[in-house]
């Protein structure tokens, strides 16, 4: 299972796209391409949104649902989500309802 | 310390606004990214895994307090309160919004700083001793040829698209502390027999995946042909480095694969034409850069020994911090004193505003209005008087930031890793921090003595664990993380490169791993004087491997 993200042009924020077909500073309601049709339209989306001058370092990650809920595979993926893990205080984590990454 | 002239001012004011429209432009969609992201990366914008990140160029780790002030400024306006100090004595902001990048270059402008140059494949920062001027053991202080050659090296035309970034680094002691064997070029300011200044010469050093220790090209390069030598130099790596493979890129490799002697004549050849041309350096212009780092006026202080005297018997703690931190001048009434960024637990390097705005404060009031930032990511006042180091002391318990570890196992250089960098494979500061609180006690740390740990989070080795005595380097191994620990490095006048040890460990085994490492050596040496990296290099691996891996060692 894959899903879309990217940083934002204007302020590197990390995104993801989700559904309403927005690109969200939370992973939680981000698209699931569940196949290889589900990944080639997300790519495409990212593509235009990147040529579109709206995000950048656009790539497709790995993620899994545990208990229902977007969990990337890699560590790296899961630190983007929710901030660094030194600094609770920092990054997504430190707004309301986003977990830790470890 | 040096100030701008109206040509550098004029000059980082037109780059500020240049950088300014590009990044309109940028937001504006009339440039993609592709166009923008080597501008970008020219003026030290990077982007990282949670937002963009600033590296601001400290030229050779030398701050005056207003610009320390700017930088908390910045800190507070612009990013999230603190800023990361790294080992390239520069400073890096987390979080900045790229709509702001052109805000705060302004405001680095406006006291004489800017990000040019901190990256790219160009002469990045110049880096050196930062006990220069004060340091009791230095022939002259490097710092007036690093700002020389900082300002040839400033959008050189011939050297601003290398196969690869170059580091230059400056010491003008015998002992190095600005490791330049582990630099492109690594220069070491001495005399001669007849008293002359010039350089030691020292090529190809550098980490990364590819760890070399420099190769000495030259022993002695008179100060006035700085230039035409080191131009010679990147002359020949400009012809001949390579292009096709950006892992092959650096220097070194091209030294290593040329030989150092083949190599050498290359450069000897090249300087012929160069020598005696417009690139020797007059002697007044030599004068007159070293003019601006002339060494403050320092007044006799003799009543600081008594000071410190009864200062130590009224505070075990001061005593403690005076016998790590502090070390001798060149005059006998002041000291250098190094303000530990490494507090138990805490990230190394970071300080926040306020911090930095108290730093400022003491330097402007006890330290002549300046303050370095070391390779080791600390701070560090280097004029002192003693008799004010108490006060220094308790204003720096104030703001926590008066622990006593410096060259202790605590003084972590760590990299950022995985928590912040978009190239990191593991992360650095949390293991760091696991580490500096298994090892908390003082008194334990002091008995361990002199221990330099060094933690990278990917094989670029930004932490420098190629010359920690104790290396960490984190790896992703099957989507995990995992350290490797390498041990014997050293990043100092005898440079070694650390051994991997054995198979690495994971996040949860590393900080046992290094108190194994640590109780071996206290087992072995052979008394309380002998050093961990002594020790090591007396002994070898072999206590240590079976320390770590037991059995499993043997079998192997």
């Amino acid at each position: 299972m894959k899903i879309l993200t990217a940083n934002r042009l204007t302020d590197g924020e990390a995104v993801w796209f989700s559904t309403g077909q927005v690109w969200a500073e939370t992973i939680d309601n981000a698209e699931l391409a569940h196949d290889k049709a589900d990944e080639e339209r997300l790519e495409a989306i990212g593509k235009a949104a990147f040529l579109n001058n709206e995000v950048l370092d656009v790539e497709l990650i790995d993620v899994q649902l545990v208990d229902g809920v977007i969990r990337p595979n890699r560590l790296r993926e899961q630190i983007r989500a929710s901030g660094p893990t030194n600094r609770n205080d920092l990054g997504k984590q430190a707004r309301p309802a986003v977990p830790q990454a470890a | 310390m040096y100030r701008y002239d109206e040509f550098d001012q004029d000059f980082v004011n037109a780059r500020v606004a240049e950088f300014s429209d590009q990044v309109d432009r940028r937001l504006a969609g009339e440039i993609t990214e592709e166009q923008f992201r080597p501008l970008r990366l020219m003026n030290g914008v990077y982007l990282q895994l949670h937002a963009y990140m600033l590296r601001i160029a400290v030229p050779y780790g030398t701050l005056h307090p207003r610009q320390l002030r700017m930088l908390a400024h910045i800190a507070r306006k612009y990013d999230k309160g603190y800023g990361h100090f790294t080992t390239r004595q520069n400073i890096q902001f987390n979080w900045p919004a790229l709509s702001d990048v052109p805000a705060i270059l302004a405001d680095l402008a406006s006291v004489e700083m800017h990000a040019i140059q901190t990256s790219g494949n160009c002469i990045r920062n110049v880096t050196a001793d930062h006990f220069a001027g004060a340091a009791a053991d230095e022939v002259a202080d490097p710092r007036p040829y690093a700002e020389i050659l900082r300002q040839w090296s400033s959008v050189h035309p011939e050297f601003s698209y290398l196969p690869r970034k170059f580091k230059i680094a400056v010491t003008g002691a015998e002992r190095d502390r600005a490791a330049i064997k582990t630099h492109d070029i690594g220069l070491h300011l001495k005399k001669n027999a007849a008293g002359e200044l010039g350089f030691a010469v020292y090529v190809g050093g550098g980490q990364g995946r590819t760890p070399m220790i420099a190769k000495k090209i030259r022993d002695f390069l008179p100060e006035n042909e700085l230039l035409s030598y080191c131009t010679a130099i990147l002359r020949v790596y400009n012809l001949y480095g390579r292009r096709d493979n950006k892992y092959k890129a650096r220097i070194k490799i091209l030294v290593h694969e040329t030989g150092a002697d083949e190599f050498a004549r290359q450069v000897e050849a090249e300087w012929e034409a160069l020598k005696d041309t417009e690139l020797k350096l007059p002697e007044a212009d030599i004068r007159a850069i070293e003019a601006y780092f002339a060494p403050p006026k320092l007044v006799a202080r003799p009543e600081g020994d008594e000071t410190v005297r009864l200062a130590r018997l009224d505070s075990r703690s001061f005593g403690e911090w005076l016998d790590q931190n502090v070390v001798t001048h060149r005059h006998p009434d002041y000291a250098a004193v190094t303000i530990s960024l490494k507090g138990i637990g805490e990230a190394p390097g970071d300080a926040s505003d306020s911090q930095m705005e108290a730093v400022a404060d003491l330097a402007e009031k006890y330290g002549f209005d300046e303050i370095r930032v070391t390779h080791e990511q600390n701070l560090v006042l280097p004029h002192v008087a003693r008799a004010d180091l108490r006060a220094v002391y308790d204003a720096l318990v104030e703001i926590d930031l008066a622990t006593a570890n410096a060259g202790l196992i605590t003084d972590i250089i760590a990299c950022p890793g995985l928590d912040y960098c978009a190239l990191a494979n593991a992360r650095s500061i949390p293991v760091a921090q696991e580490i500096s609180r298994r090892f908390a006690s003082l008194e334990r740390q002091r008995e361990i003595g002199e221990l330099k740990l060094k933690i990278s989070g990917c094989i670029n080795a930004c932490g420098h664990h190629h010359v920690g005595h104790i290396g960490i380097l984190g790896v992703e191994k099957k989507g995990a993380e995992l350290y490797q620990v390498t041990l014997g490095g050293s990043g100092d006048e005898n440079t070694s490169v650390g051994e991997i040890i054995g198979r690495g460990f994971g996040p949860e085994e590393i900080t046992d791993a290094i108190e194994t490492v640590v109780e071996t050596y206290l087992r072995i040496r052979t008394d309380h004087s002998e050093k961990f990296l002594d020790a090591y290099r007396r002994v070898g691996a072999a206590p240590f491997k079976e320390a770590l891996y037991g059995s499993e060692a043997k079998a192997a």
